[in-house]
């Protein structure tokens, strides 16, 4: 049966005015495909939603989140609206405040692995050859270690704190793009317009950059929302095991932490956190799936 | 006798952008036993018309309700699809321009063309298997015995047309379409494909939609012929007086726009300015007013209908304003 | 005659064959298998053959988009085969492609103006230059100005394709090679499109190379013909001679095999028998005997020369026994 779509395409490519005349631009279709993206939309309402919350904290809660109450692990309350803590301090504030360092890990960390992997493979997909082999190997045994593991030695060795845990997981997360950009990149590179550069005699710098690099851009993107929610993930299980951010700053993972040994009579204290790193993992999530069908040409 | 009548047949396409009237009232005739060739350019509709007449129209397409497609008595386009299921394969089979993307890969040719056969005939497998043998050899298939347990992957582009042309034949009928069925293939490989349609035409007295934008391929195959334009038909009539004597501008722009062997770059092609237009926003006119040298004001206005010109059908008012049997006199013959 | 502006002297290219688990090269898939011509300066060559007979490669090899794997290539005396890094940037400018697909050949992410203007910053000129040169190019090729600032996606093919003609024109080169450049396009644009290319031609005393496999389009623009099989040149003529009297069986059978638009005229038509073999294992001595008519022992024994066909002028040369 033929693909009614390619059959439309034809139909839509057949006509777009009188030659020579250039007609005018139809960006119409695209940002109907942008407008009817729930997903997307959804998505880029939560990581919004978050950041604000993460820039507002102060503001926004009524308490300091190291500021010690008379009342330890009260329930929530019109006063302490999620309850508090062990030591008797404001749990939605510090949930507030744990957002910052949760989205400024993940968002930093995603970046640099961003910048890395997609250098590395960009040289090594157009470079190919020796020079792709080497990259791509030690990728591999970057990958070979459980990532966790590698994430808790790494920190470990480093010290637990903010830049280090950027760091580590900026490391960790490179090959994830440099795979991406890799795969890209091959098959960019035999693009007939990357060819015919090469026949212009343009340089394989300014072929990189201006030729391969906005086109491979769309996957990378895409990776980079949901490697965001990765690093999320991780950096809560970094701060559970008490590698993260160190006290007495608050984490989600560090809160959860603490809340095991009294689960059973202040449940708030593991629920309410939990809830908060599903919120902003579906956001990020959500943002990936949603540039993926909104990227995709064919939809 | 006609097999086939197409009447007023209207497909378009909801988008998001508006809807595409890809088919624009196009109306076809294919006697028994003959070979209708629908010419086009991409966008012309040529292989939405194909596809319509098989009901092949998926979402967002629609075939507006006041067409018809008349074939042996039945108008496929208002039966059930239980019936229009009995036709297809059946009845009417269809062959397609990509050989590859027809075929299942992961089935053997024989498996398939067995399918095809016990999807309409009650007979055992062996059967099937002998008459697949059959119909391999009947297109020319070097050793079917073998052949039949191939993969698809393992055959060139030509067999794989061939082993498309097959399955299309495996139970006799009586109207074959062909869209584009040599347009992926090379010359040579075309000309034993046209010579094996050609043959199977003759021995099994099938009609056959043959659609193509290459117009020797028409001249080669096609008793009559229909040239089609920004979603209508724009003028249909016998193959010879289509070539001698086009009606239609655009058929006769067409025609002096391809180079012929033994043309040189001394004499230069016609040009046909400007492009189709689109098929969100057709002309309120004649479709082709854009582009014709001679159109009158009246071009502009009105849309012409497809009325007796020549020995054929044309919509053009150009010749609408010809009296009979004045100065054309020669085409009425 | 005059000194050929390209010459290319057994010119090769063997695309491994890798398999297995390690990747091994298990054989070469001899896409050019020693191929000699002289382009002369002026002229159009038509490069014709069926899809696998190597027109495309030995087109990129010419222009430099691909090196051979062995043989010879100069360009006005000077080699060029061997050249790399910026000197080989630099030839470029002498040497254009015009590419079959006005889609895939255009960086979709660039405007018009840029892709049209991007050689000559990659061969250094300053940015008003570059301005001027596009603009009068867009007219050359029938383009309005305010194109340059569109992206490819909304022009029409037949509006890409003459930016690809316009990219690879706007550096002033000599030798032209295009590789069916209006096979991707509609009929009623394709006349415009060759119509613009023999124009252009004339205009700016180019020389082309025409590679299609479509014979009534490559004898419409070519003083001479070249017909491919298998990696091989069978028959190297002028139009009018191939036209009138084609010696080669396959060439023979290329012709009668094109439809002509001209109802009735039931073509003598020698249909081919089969498929041509596969490149990685051609048959021995000539490499068209699986399929030709008039095979004979000596043809599987001896494999014939491109020579010329005795006692006829020199320009008509032809690979077979029995031509």
């Amino acid at each position: 049966m033929a693909d009614p779509s390619t059959v439309m395409e034809g139909l839509a490519t057949a006509g777009l005015g009188t030659e020579p005349a250039v007609p005018l631009p139809n960006t119409d279709a695209a940002r109907s495909r942008l407008r009817w993206n729930v997903p997307l939309v959804v998505g880029l309402a939560i990581v919004i939603l978050s950041t604000f919350l993460a820039f507002a904290a102060p503001w926004l809660s009524a308490h300091d989140p190291l500021e010690i109450a008379d009342a330890s692990l009260s329930a929530p309350s019109s006063l302490y609206l999620l309850g508090t803590d062990q030591l008797g301090r404001d749990v939605l504030a510090r949930i507030l405040y744990a957002t910052r360092t949760s989205l400024s890990v993940a968002c930093l960390s995603a970046a640099l692995a961003f910048v890395s992997g997609t250098l590395i493979g960009l040289v090594a997909g157009y470079a190919s050859g020796l020079v792709d082999a080497f990259m791509m190997r030690l990728l591999d045994i970057l990958q070979a270690f459980p990532a966790l593991l590698l994430a808790i030695a790494l920190v470990a060795a480093l010290g637990p704190n903010l830049p280090n845990l950027v760091l580590t997981m900026g490391v960790l997360f490179t090959p994830r793009f440099a795979r991406v950009a890799r795969a890209s990149t091959l098959s960019v590179r035999e693009r007939d317009y990357v060819v015919a550069a090469i026949g212009l005699g343009v340089s394989p710098i300014r072929i990189m950059f201006r030729h391969v690099l906005p086109n491979i851009a769309a996957p990378l993107i895409i990776e980079a929302s949901l490697t965001a929610t990765l690093a999320i993930l991780t950096e809560a299980s970094l701060s559970f095991l008490g590698l993260g951010v160190q006290p007495p700053e608050p984490t989600w993972g560090g809160m959860i932490a603490q809340s095991t040994a009294v689960m059973s009579i202040a449940p708030w204290l593991a629920i309410s956190p939990g809830l908060a790193v599903v919120f902003v993992v579906v956001g990020f999530n959500l943002v990936g799936d949603g540039l993926r069908d909104a990227m995709d040409p064919r939809s | 006798m006609s097999l086939l009548r197409v009447e007023n047949l209207r497909t378009y396409f909801d988008t998001r952008a508006g809807v595409m009237k890809a088919v624009d009232g196009v109306d076809l005739e294919v006697r028994e036993g003959r070979t209708l060739g629908i010419v086009g350019e991409s966008g012309s509709g040529k292989s939405v018309t194909a596809l319509s007449i098989m009901r092949l129209i998926e979402k967002p397409g629609r075939i507006l309700p006041d067409s018809h497609i008349f074939f042996e008595g039945n108008d496929l386009a208002a039966i059930p699809e239980r019936e229009l299921e009995s036709l297809r394969g059946n009845r009417i089979s269809m062959v397609f321009q990509e050989p590859m993307t027809s075929l299942n890969p992961v089935y053997t040719v024989g498996d398939q063309i067995i399918e095809a056969i016990r999807l309409h005939r009650r007979v055992s497998v062996q059967q099937a298997r002998d008459r697949a043998v059959e119909l391999l050899r009947l297109v020319g298939i070097p050793s079917p015995e073998r052949r039949v347990d191939a993969f698809p992957h393992q055959m060139s582009g030509g067999m794989r047309q061939r082993v498309m042309i097959a399955m299309a034949l495996a139970c006799e009928p009586k109207l074959l379409i062909a869209d584009e069925p040599t347009t992926a293939l090379d010359v040579t490989i075309q000309a034993q494909i046209l010579e094996l349609l050609r043959q199977l035409r003759d021995e099994l007295s099938m009609a056959v939609v043959l659609i193509t934008h290459d117009l020797g391929v028409v001249a080669e195959m096609c008793d009559d012929v229909a040239v089609m334009y920004a979603g209508q038909v724009v003028e249909r009539g016998p193959v010879e007086s289509i070539f001698s004597d086009p009606q239609h501008p655009y058929t006769e722009a067409l025609l002096r726009s391809i180079p012929l062997l033994g043309m040189t770059k001394a004499e230069p092609l016609t040009v046909i300015p400007g492009m189709v237009p689109s098929a969100l926003h057709w002309p309120t006119g004649c479709r082709f007013v854009a582009r014709c040298k001679n159109a009158l004001d009246r071009c502009h206005r009105e849309p012409p209908p497809l009325a007796r010109s020549g020995s054929g059908y044309a919509a053009c008012w150009l010749r609408e304003s010809i009296p009979e049997g004045s100065q054309h006199g020669a085409a009425h013959r | 005659m005059n000194e050929p502006l390209l010459r290319a002297r057994d010119v090769r290219k063997y695309f491994p064959v890798r398999s297995g688990f390690l990747q091994r090269t298990v054989a070469h898939a001899r896409a050019v298998d020693g191929i000699d011509l002289d382009i002369r300066p002026g002229e159009t060559l038509g490069l014709v053959g069926e899809s696998g007979s190597g027109k495309s490669t030995l087109g990129r090899i010419l222009v430099g988009l691909m090196t051979p794997s062995a043989g010879e290539l100069s360009f006005e005396g000077r080699e060029i085969a061997g050249l790399g890094g910026s000197d080989l940037r630099r030839s470029r400018r002498q040497l254009q492609f015009i590419f079959q697909d006005p889609n895939g050949s255009l960086d979709p992410r660039m405007r018009v103006g840029e892709i049209i203007g991007e050689g000559l910053h990659a061969q250094g000129a300053e940015r008003d230059v570059r301005n001027k040169l596009v603009n009068e190019m867009l007219d050359k090729v029938g383009l309005r100005r305010e194109a340059a600032q569109r992206y490819p996606h909304e022009l029409s093919g037949g509006q890409r394709q003459r930016i690809g003609i316009a990219r690879a024109l706007v550096l002033q080169p000599k030798l032209v090679v295009a590789d069916e450049p209006v096979s991707a396009l509609d009929v009623s644009i394709q006349s415009q499109v060759l119509n613009l290319l023999v124009e252009l031609k004339r205009e700016l005393n180019l020389t082309y190379v025409f590679v299609s496999h479509n014979l009534a389009a490559v004898n419409y623009v070519s003083d001479r013909i070249a017909v491919m099989y298998l990696g091989k040149f069978v028959e190297l003529a002028s139009t009018e001679q191939l036209r009138r009297a084609p010696l080669h069986p396959y060439t023979r059978a290329l012709f009668s095999a094109v439809p002509e638009p001209i109802p009735g005229r039931r073509r003598q038509s020698v249909v081919l028998k089969g498929e041509p073999p596969n490149p990685i294992d051609p048959p021995s001595g000539c490499r068209f005997r699986t399929r030709c008519p008039l095979a004979r022992d000596v043809c599987a024994e001896r494999e014939p020369g491109l020579t010329p066909r005795p006692g006829d002028a020199n320009d008509h040369l032809v690979a077979c026994h029995f031509a």
